[in-house]
């Protein structure tokens, strides 16, 4: 195991994330304060309260959650794309590293990124809303296998896509849609009932839920089954990146 | 001695099963510098990246300091430096922390005196914190070898090191390849120009079509290739070589307008000065006065003709 290799992969990938450090926090930042304004202040007035908890302090979990994945996702795939695109990718194969070396370099700097955006939000949120957090680990663990789960997602499209559009694909057709229909700004229970049968196909559902109880004490689905859920999606990353490390898919000419 | 690069009947055939590696056998010696001459597409590229490991061969085997690259390719790609064709870096990334991510990749501990000599010796120092869009492109061929010199290689590899390089930064380039010699480094680089193959290089390996077809001493193989013609445009048509002139190695085309001599490049004296004197002497008159070197293409054509008349007498 060379962990020379990882420390350097995580260092350059973290030194991408200070260099454009105003840009990297400042959209997720802004953007979180505009949703407190548009659905906690403005629908929010309407709604007031979800079984016992304000508004605006409901949508807080779903809302790092949806930053927290698609931030995971870009910055891995971005990361491993870019080398594939400019070419420098042949330093990384002529480089004495195993694939596994790579992918906790990038996927641990993604994850370390993603994380350190989330709780940016938390902090933002604080400031609109009062927030309690009632399972302090369970909320750090929910949190941390989203961003190294969807982290690990992101690098297979990383090392999958061909060209940017495809490198877009999957983020804005699969990975958006389920993030708003995941019920992070509403609970499923707020929905028709045979919507609410839909949703639960939904995975994000499971993973914005079970977040959410780990703020309130209160989830849509059963919080051992959103467990399941996030562990059952990082373990299904895992195998995708065993297998495409097994088959040199698409990396070695 | 045993040889750091040890090529075993490589093959490659690529996806769209296109072979461009028909059995490759090389050693090459350890602290030598070995220049891979030939033509676009004739499979360099290829065979550095079979023994880098950015491709997979299909055939064959490689061993790098006794280390099969592929069973034990930790082993061998620690003792790898590559300097790829492409201009390929990271645009952002500053001199500095490009050559210790490298240095880092490679499994080498952090050595920041290492790498300021190293910098200090590419004349890339002062750009140390420059990013590397503002370098200009010989500056940028120079922060890749860095790269690939951050963990001190046993073995460097350069692909065609001096292309798109003016003419001064080639001189420069040479001048650092003859240096890293000195420091016990194998090279082994590609090029498509004879005359740097001639300049840098121990041995000449002569590539074309995925066929490695002979490999010698620079000096042997120049001896071969290094005969020059001078053509020399007659104003009045000779019958036949004069007398005076049988010495020279001299015959008459064009029906008699023109005069042409070959003569070697690598001679202590070719004779030229003393040729066309007496040619005056003689009485011709000269209109015109052109060299020809045997163009890369024609030295290939002549090799492989070489080859398949030779296979031809053992059959
Ligand atoms: N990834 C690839 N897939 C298919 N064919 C390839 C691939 N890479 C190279 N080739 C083909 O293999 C042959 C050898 O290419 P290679 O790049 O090794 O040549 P080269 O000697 O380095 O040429 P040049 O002097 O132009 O750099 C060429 O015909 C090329 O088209
Ligand atoms: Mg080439």
């Amino acid at each position: 195991m060379n962990w020379l290799a990882v420390k350097a992969i995580y260092r350059a990938e973290m030194a991408r994330f200070v260099r454009t450090f105003l840009q990297s926090i400042i959209s997720p930042v802004i953007s979180t304060s505009l949703y407190f304004v548009v659905f906690g202040a403005a629908i929010g007035s309407r709604i007031d309260e979800v079984e016992g908890v304000s508004y605006g302090a409901f949508i807080v979990p779903g809302l790092i959650m949806l930053t927290v994945m698609t931030q995971a996702l870009s910055n891995a795939s971005f990361g491993i794309y870019f080398p594939k695109f400019i070419g420098t990718i042949y330093e990384l194969l002529s480089a004495p590293v195993s694939f596994l070396e790579v992918i906790l370099g990038y996927v641990g700097a993604a994850a370390t990124k993603a994380l350190f955006i989330g709780l940016m939000i938390l902090i933002t949120a604080s400031f609109f809303v009062e927030l309690q957090i009632q399972n302090w680990p369970a909320m750090i663990a929910f949190l941390l296998l989203t961003c190294i789960s969807f982290a690990l997602f992101g690098f297979i499209i990383g090392i999958w896509a061909g060209n940017f559009e495809q490198l877009q694909l999957v983020p804005l057709l699969v990975v958006t849609p389920l993030v708003f229909l995941g019920g992070s700004f509403y609970s499923i229970n707020m929905l028709p009932e045979a919507w609410q049968t839909v949703a639960l196909f939904n995975p994000v559902v499971y993973l914005v839920s079970g977040f959410r109880w780990a703020f309130f004490g209160m989830a849509d689905v059963p919080v051992g089954v959103s467990l399941l859920a996030i562990g059952g999606f990082t373990l299904a990353c895992v195998s995708a990146v065993w297998w495409i490390f097994k088959t040199g898919w698409k990396i070695r000419s | 001695m045993t040889a750091m690069v040890q090529i075993d009947g490589v093959e490659k055939t690529y996806k769209g099963g296109f072979q461009a590696l028909k059995g490759v056998s090389l050693d090459i010696r350890e602290g030598e510098i070995l220049a891979l001459l030939g033509p676009n597409g004739a499979g360099k590229t290829t065979l550095i990246s079979a023994i880098c490991g950015i491709t997979m061969p299909t055939g064959g085997s490689i061993h790098v300091g006794g280390h099969d690259v592929v069973r034990a390719f930790r082993k061998a790609r620690a003792m790898i430096g590559l300097v790829p064709q492409e201009l390929t870096l990271e645009p952002f990334e500053t001199v500095w922390n490009a050559a210790r991510f490298s240095r880092g990749l490679f499994g080498a501990a952090p050595d920041d005196a290492y790498l300021e000599d190293l910098l200090k010796r590419l004349s890339l120092f002062d750009k140390k914190d420059n990013q590397i869009q503002e370098l200009s492109g010989g500056m940028k061929r120079r922060v890749l070898i860095a790269k690939a010199l951050s963990h001190d290689p046993k073995v460097l590899f350069l692909d065609e090191p001096t292309a798109g390089v003016d003419v001064e930064l080639r001189r420069d380039m040479w001048e650092i390849v003859a240096a890293l010699k000195e420091t016990g480094v194998t090279i082994i680089l590609t090029t498509h120009y004879i005359e740097e193959a001639e300049a840098m290089a121990d041995r000449i390996g002569v590539i074309s079509k995925g066929e490695l077809l002979l490999v010698e001493e620079t000096d042997a193989l120049m001896a071969r290739l290094g005969r020059k013609e001078m053509r020399i445009s007659l104003n009045e048509p000779l019958g036949a070589i004069p007398a005076d002139l049988s010495d020279y190695d001299l015959r008459l085309e064009d029906e008699g307008q023109a005069l042409i001599y070959s003569y070697d490049t690598r001679a202590e004296r070719t004779g030229i000065a003393r040729m066309i004197a007496a040619l005056t002497e003689a009485g011709v008159t000269i209109a015109d006065v052109e060299t020809s070197q045997s163009s890369l293409e024609d030295i290939f054509v002549g090799l492989v003709h070489q080859r398949d008349n030779a296979e031809g007498d053992a059959a």
